[in-house]
């Protein structure tokens, strides 16, 4: 056997109460020496569950119904192994396990115990499989330490998993994984739960470890843009089966299977063309005669004169942490969330607002919303017949009439809709609420408002626990739509979803934006569903926003280090396009006070936006023309 | 490390992505299932708890129908029969089928320890009746008087299932009589922790801030007191005065008072979480009164919760009257709880002479074993979407 | 840590002042003082009342002031170590109470000792072999326990004792020793008495103790930094006493808030039964005949020794977890 590990014809079952699941059915693949093997699939694709037949970790409910997993230790030529012949708690299963085979987890924040120390959940692993003394294990866990990037490594041995950054835990736990120098590292989603910036340097330490420690990896992932910057090898699976295999460049550009067509085809990707549409797997299809579609609103024709729908104007605001107890002196620590920010949206446009997490626009959001009232600032709305309307000074009525003209759709789609009540029920409330009493008309009112989001309106009496991830998202789209709003704001509606029925939502959004003569504020931690939805973007870090653009202009000519940063770390899933993991501006980006020259963000300087022209603005020091003049110009030069 | 390229493999199987599964019957059923439904149907599956809601429906039933069930009335004393030991049901006397029959009871003063001395007589056989009227006559619910009972004692014969106490009562009977006070106290006990507890903690969670820990305070400081004692002291503070009624509803006051604090504490913490949940605030975002993200939304969404812990909660309560009426604390004859007749075993040398003044315990351990499976059960059940 | 300690303390302060305050107003609650109730007893049985005493005691324990002044002043007491006067036995409340408050808590401690060495390994046994046949055998035990009124144990304990042994195990020691001052051999009688009532009043808090403990336990053990630590090739049991154990030991601890007040609450009745000299019986008696002083007495004792013993857990709590040592813990 040429290959560090192959599996052959694995076949997993879960015993269930309802009868035998087969999870996975007959996957054969190989993860040849040094080299790294992607395994993609959306959720219940079974990929989870091979790399937990791989490591013996299966859940108690399920085993390994047939098939082989051969493992070629290198340390000892000549022997194969079947893993899926030892017994998981064996002790030759448990020597393979974190000493031959480790695994990095998805989650950071709860694959670490909580009151053990990092050194402590580390310098385990060794123990367990190297014989070696304590102080030894300690210098070669300090070395790691040092290795996958932590400042103070021995500061770090005795920190616990909660006081450190979501980033850091990561390398931790990767630290982990790799102490014993393990011949194969398996990588279930190691960088879903990270944000971009984080992900491309999490996605740089693995390569640069898998050459300096020539060790195999399997990847596994949902995310083509990784797989395109990490694997030489690709497995598609679908259902618990593959669907296509075959070299990183086999599988991009010249992918045979229907699914894994469809699957590329429903990726947004940069290079789309203008007008270019996503391809879902499955298309909505609504009733040629709906009425909501169909039917002339009495809209106003939109015009370039028109004021902003909306105008935020010098919006501040800061939480306090309370610290202290009952009876000493408690210091209130204010944290800014939300730092002097002004934006309009126009009539009919999709404004895209992208930020990492904690960066404040969640909290934004809110505001606009009269969810959370701001320190200072201003909201203006404006009405069908543009008058203006002060959102923050909005007494009980007029707040009343304003909720209905301004809609919010929720990232989380379990947790959105109350699952006591049926679909007529939850399409309905704000129907009810506001004022359309009547049964019946409620009813066809519904039934049309789930046909135009694709839903089939038998389905009128289902309770949402009966609908997958994306049909709930419809159903909160539709609830969106109920009372006819100007504007809706988009809170990462599709972050939760399958690449595929992501697409289907997007495409969903825009054409509603069309037909109904929409406005979005779409908020997406991914940049490149943004580009697909948005004609105008801004950026936010930290509470502040540092960048607003045409879409076209912004990721043709990023000015802001920040979004720079962000737009360099975003993986695309095109060959032609691979990340630059050399040159990461990555690691200092999203500390404002680390920016270079123009851009800090200190107690000194004064912030503006500055305008660059065509819409495209950045914000730097007050007075400092000049020196972002020059900036610009090194820029074009080089 | 030279190798051969990976083949590029194509699964060959046809795909169809917009292959739907047909729905079943069930699916379609489960889908348009409302909360209720699915916690019944999860509940069902719970049979120990089924098993302990029929028992307890059958134990309210007899509590309710206590004068047709109890052969003897509450008060009736048979002076010949003071101390006298449980008489068995025979169903065939010398292997010839009788049908359910009791032997009368001899009696003789053991000289030398002065003990009363029942033996079963066993060529008098008594037939017991059913469905029938007695001597034993009452009052209905104090509504109309009647003397009709499921079971009568034998015409010349007595029928002491449980055997009598120190005034020659029937314990069966008794005891028959005294759940109809054992179970009904602690449901209203727990009906005034479950207000209680409800506006308490509802306050608590869904204002915060002052209210919230003042509250918190007060079920701090409730809670270090230990229960029982104080609940003596409390009671032992009701007047003499009181009518045997007020005294009872004296007491599952006392109950429900001071048993509010963990009801409020669920309810709060169930609050706090569900004020976090999204669809809570897009009812808000839409506009929707108090009244309305109330009632529609957070109520329904731990009522269950709320049915399951009460329903462990009243186990607690029959308890607690059973100890405090067993120390003298709590009810006192008239009044008859099952913790009233053990209060005759409070003494040891009376117990191991007459060991049936133990048997009152039975149905206390049955009802509090049947209540926990029951609430187990409900909890178990209550959240039928995780 | 210092700091949280001075803090806990001083939180404490507000806490026994109310309790105090609430054991206060039982105190005063039934009508008229004692004394008027025992002038009105003596009177009616034809004896001659000694109104100069009563006047003297009426002054010495300050019954003439107002409530507020008599609150302080049994305040200031209570803190002096000076719990009032007992009107039934004419002495004060300490000398009536003697050892019986330690004896109290002696029992109370050991109950506690039982409970938590029993319901530990057999929390951690239900919680890995769950739905085996030892799982079933003692969660049923564990529902019989709860569901038994401890009062009904100790009954049924004394009853088998007097049926079979023919012996009499109440008491908590051996009579010689009753009302004498602590001595070696006094002690070793308690301990040779005390097994029975602690083995009754413990039943109960360890069947629920079992129960959180392993609903606890079966919590982490599906978490994921379990499935870190198997991945990394350690053994089953050592990753549940070095993991899941460790975690599912806080609520342990947290519970001492809520077991304690449960303990002694059923050491009350079972010393009735079983005739223990704890402060049990003589609270019933205190309350049957209104003796108000007494009985607030034991109350205000043993919740403070409820408060006290909360305090200890959040100590303990504060220096195993680094969570809450460190002030971290804000997982989203």
């Amino acid at each position: 056997m040429n290959d560090l590990l192959q599996v052959n014809d694995l076949r997993v079952a879960f015993k269930l109460p309802e009868g035998e699941l087969n999870a996975v059915k007959g996957v054969s693949f190989r993860i040849p020496k040094g080299k790294t093997v992607s395994l993609v699939g959306e959720s219940g694709s079974g990929k989870s569950v091979v790399s937990q037949a791989i490591m013996g970790i299966l859940p108690k409910i399920a085993h390994v119904a047939s098939g082989q997993i051969l493992f070629a230790d290198p340390k000892n030529p000549g022997e194969i192994l079947d893993i899926a012949q030892i017994h998981p708690d064996s002790r030759q299963m448990r020597n393979i396990r974190g000493g031959r085979i480790s695994m990095v987890f998805q989650e950071p924040m709860t694959s670490l115990s909580p009151v053990h120390t990092v050194g402590n959940q580390i310098c385990e692993a060794l123990e367990l499989h190297r014989s070696m003394s304590a102080s030894q294990a300690l210098e070669m866990t300090t070395d790691m330490l040092r290795m996958v990037g932590f400042p103070d490594p021995i500061r770090a041995m005795q920190t616990y998993p909660f006081e450190l950054s979501g980033g850091l835990r990561q390398r931790a736990v990767i630290a982990m994984a790799l102490v014993c120098h393990p011949a194969l590292l398996v990588a279930d989603e190691p960088t879903t739960a990270l944000d971009v910036t984080i992900q491309a340097q999490i996605l740089k330490l693995i390569k640069d470890l898998q050459i300096e420690l020539d060790m195999s990896v399997l990847m596994i992932t949902h995310d083509l843009g990784v797989v395109t910057n990490m694997a030489d090898e690709v497995v598609v699976m679908y259902h618990g089966e593959i669907m296509e295999s075959g070299t990183v460049e086999d599988i991009f550009r010249h992918a045979s299977h229907p699914y894994l067509k469809a699957l590329l085809n429903a990726v947004p990707r940069f290079d789309m063309k203008p007008g270019e549409r996503l391809k879902p797997i499955r298309e909505i299809i609504h009733a040629d005669d709906n009425p909501i579609l169909t039917a002339k609103r009495k809209r106003r024709v939109i015009s370039e004169d028109d004021p902003p729908l909306l105008e935020v104007k010098n919006i501040n605001k800061s939480f306090s942490i309370r610290k202290g107890g009952f009876f000493s002196k408690s210091i209130d620590e204010k944290v800014l969330a939300v730092d002097d920010i002004s934006f309009y949206v126009k009539r009919g446009e999709c404004l895209g607002l992208v930020g990492e997490s904690g960066c404040g626009k969640t909290t934004l959001s809110k505001i606009i919303m009269r969810a959370l009232s701001p320190d200072s600032g201003s909201v203006i709305f404006r009405d069908q017949e543009n008058n203006p309307v002060d959102v923050l000074s909005l007494k009980k009525s007029e707040l009343f009439d304003f909720r209905e003209r301004v809609q919010f759709m929720f990232q989380d789609p379990y947790s959105s809709l109350n699952p006591r009540m049926t679909v007529q029920e939850l399409i309905g409330e704000p129907l009810l609420i506001h004022g359309m009493k009547n049964v019946a008309e409620r009813r066809k009112m519904v039934e049309r408002l789930m046909d135009v989001v694709g839903l089939a309106p038998m389905h009128i009496n289902r309770y949402p626990h009966s609908f997958s991830g994306g049909q709930r998202q419809r159903i909160g789209i539709a609830r969106a739509l109920a009372l006819q709003p100007d504007l809706l704001i988009c809170d990462e509606p599709v972050s939760a979803l399958d690449v595929s029925i992501q697409a289907q939502v997007l495409n969903l959004l825009k054409d509603l934006k069309e037909a109904l003569g929409l406005t979005y504020i779409f908020i997406s931690h991914n940049l490149a569903v943004i580009d697909y939805v948005a004609d105008r973007i801004m950026v936010m870090c930290s509470g502040r926003i540092v960048e607003t653009a045409p879409k076209e202009l912004l990721f043709k000519n990023p000015v802001h280090p920040y979004t720079r940063a962000l737009v360099s770390a975003v993986p695309d899933p095109d060959l032609d396009r691979p990340l630059d993991l050399h040159d990461l501006l990555a690691s200092k980006a999203s500390i404002p006070s680390k920016w270079p020259a123009p851009f800090t963000v200190d107690e000194v300087n004064k912030m503006e936006m500055f305008d660059l022209g065509g819409g495209h603005f950045v914000r730097a020091c007050k007075g400092s023309d000049a020196l972002l003049m020059s900036h610009l110009e090194t820029e074009e030069a080089l | 490390m030279s190798k051969q390229p990976l083949e590029h493999y194509v699964n060959p199987a046809p795909f169809d992505p917009a292959s739907v599964t047909e729905l079943t019957p069930q699916q379609e059923r489960y889908y348009t299932a409302s909360q209720w439904q699915i916690m019944w149907w999860k509940f069902k599956k719970h049979k120990l708890a089924v098993y302990s809601g029929i028992i307890l429906l059958c134990m309210y039933t007899v509590a309710l129908f206590a004068e047709i069930v109890a052969p003897y009335s509450l008060h009736n004393r048979e002076i010949d029969y003071i101390y006298a030991p449980p008489q068995v049901v025979h169903l065939f006397h010398e292997g010839e089928l009788i049908g359910p029959f009791v032997y009368s009871f001899d009696y003789n003063l053991n000289m030398e320890n002065l003990q009363r001395e029942y033996t079963p007589n066993l060529t008098k056989i008594n037939k017991l009746q059913f469905f029938c009227r007695s001597n034993q006559s009452y009052e209905f619910w104090g509504l109309f008087s009647g003397d009709f009972h499921i079971v009568c004692p034998p015409d010349n014969s007595t029928f002491f299932v449980w055997g009598t106490d120190r005034l020659g009562r029937d314990i069966f009977s008794r005891i028959i009589y005294g759940s109809r006070i054992s179970l009904t106290i602690g449901l209203i006990g727990v009906f005034i922790s479950f207000v209680l507890g409800t506006l308490l903690g509802g306050m608590a969670g869904y204002f915060g801030g002052l209210i919230d820990s003042m509250v918190l305070r007060a079920i701090e400081i409730l809670k270090s007191f230990p229960s029982l004692p104080l609940f003596m002291t409390i009671s032992a503070l009701l007047p003499v005065t009181w009518s045997p009624l007020g005294v009872f509803f004296g007491i599952s006051i006392i109950l429900g008072f001071l048993d509010w604090p963990g009801l409020a504490r669920a309810v709060r913490s169930k609050l706090l979480s569900l004020r976090e949940e999204d669809f809570t605030t897009a009812a808000q975002l839409m506009g929707a009164s108090h009244a309305r993200v109330i009632g529609r939304h957070l109520l329904p969404s731990f009522s269950s919760h709320l049915i399951a812990s009460a329903t462990l909660a009243v186990p607690m309560m029959i308890l607690g009257e059973t100890s405090l009426s067993f120390l003298g604390l709590g009810l006192r004859a008239p009044i008859t709880s099952w913790g009233v007749l053990l209060n005759e075993a409070t003494n040891i040398s009376a117990v191991v002479l007459y060991p049936w003044l133990l048997l009152p315990v039975q149905p206390v351990i049955l009802v509090v074993l049947c209540y926990n499976f029951l609430g187990d059960g409900l909890r178990d059940a209550a959240d039928p979407y995780k | 840590m210092l700091g949280y300690m001075v803090n806990r303390i001083l939180a404490m302060v507000p806490t026994l002042l109310i309790i105090s305050a609430i054991i206060f107003v039982l105190i005063q609650l039934p009508p008229g003082d004692f004394l008027e109730t025992q002038i009105a007893e003596m009177q009616s049985q034809g004896e001659n009342v000694d109104q100069e005493k009563i006047e003297y005691l009426r002054t010495e324990y300050g019954l003439d002031k107002p409530m507020y002044v008599q609150y302080f002043n049994w305040v200031t007491g209570l803190i002096q170590g000076d719990l009032g006067y007992s009107f039934e036995h004419e002495l004060p409340v300490n000398e009536v109470i003697g050892d019986r408050i330690i004896l109290t808590i002696i029992l109370a401690l050991a109950a506690t000792l039982f409970t938590y060495i029993l319901s530990f390994p057999i929390g951690i046994y239900t919680a890995v072999n769950q739905y085996s046949v030892g799982d079933y055998v003692f969660s049923f035990v564990g529902f019989i326990g709860l569901a038994t009124p401890n009062f009904l144990l100790a009954l049924i304990l004394l009853y088998f004792a007097n049926v079979w042994f023919g012996t009499s195990i109440g008491g908590l020691m051996d009579e010689e020793f009753i009302g004498q001052p602590w001595s070696y051999d006094k002690f070793l009688s308690v301990l040779e008495h005390l097994w029975v009532p602690v083995i009754v009043i413990g039943t109960s808090g360890t069947a629920g103790m079992i129960r959180r403990l392993r609903a606890n336990l079966l919590d982490e053990l599906s978490k994921q930094y379990v499935i870190t630590a198997k991945a990394k090739g350690q053994s089953p049991l050592k990753i549940l006493l070095k993991y899941p154990l460790r975690l599912a030991i806080n609520p342990f601890i947290a519970d001492i808030g809520s077991i304690l007040p449960d303990l002694l609450s059923g050491s009350v009745l079972v010393a009735v039964v079983m005739g223990l000299e704890t402060t049990g019986p003589m609270l019933v008696n205190s309350l049957l005949s209104q003796d108000m002083y007494l009985a607030g007495s034991f109350l205000i004792i043993e919740a403070s020794l409820v408060v006290v013993g909360v305090f200890v857990s959040d100590l303990i709590l504060v220096a195993i977890d680094p969570r809450i040592r460190l002030g971290g813990g804000a997982e989203k």
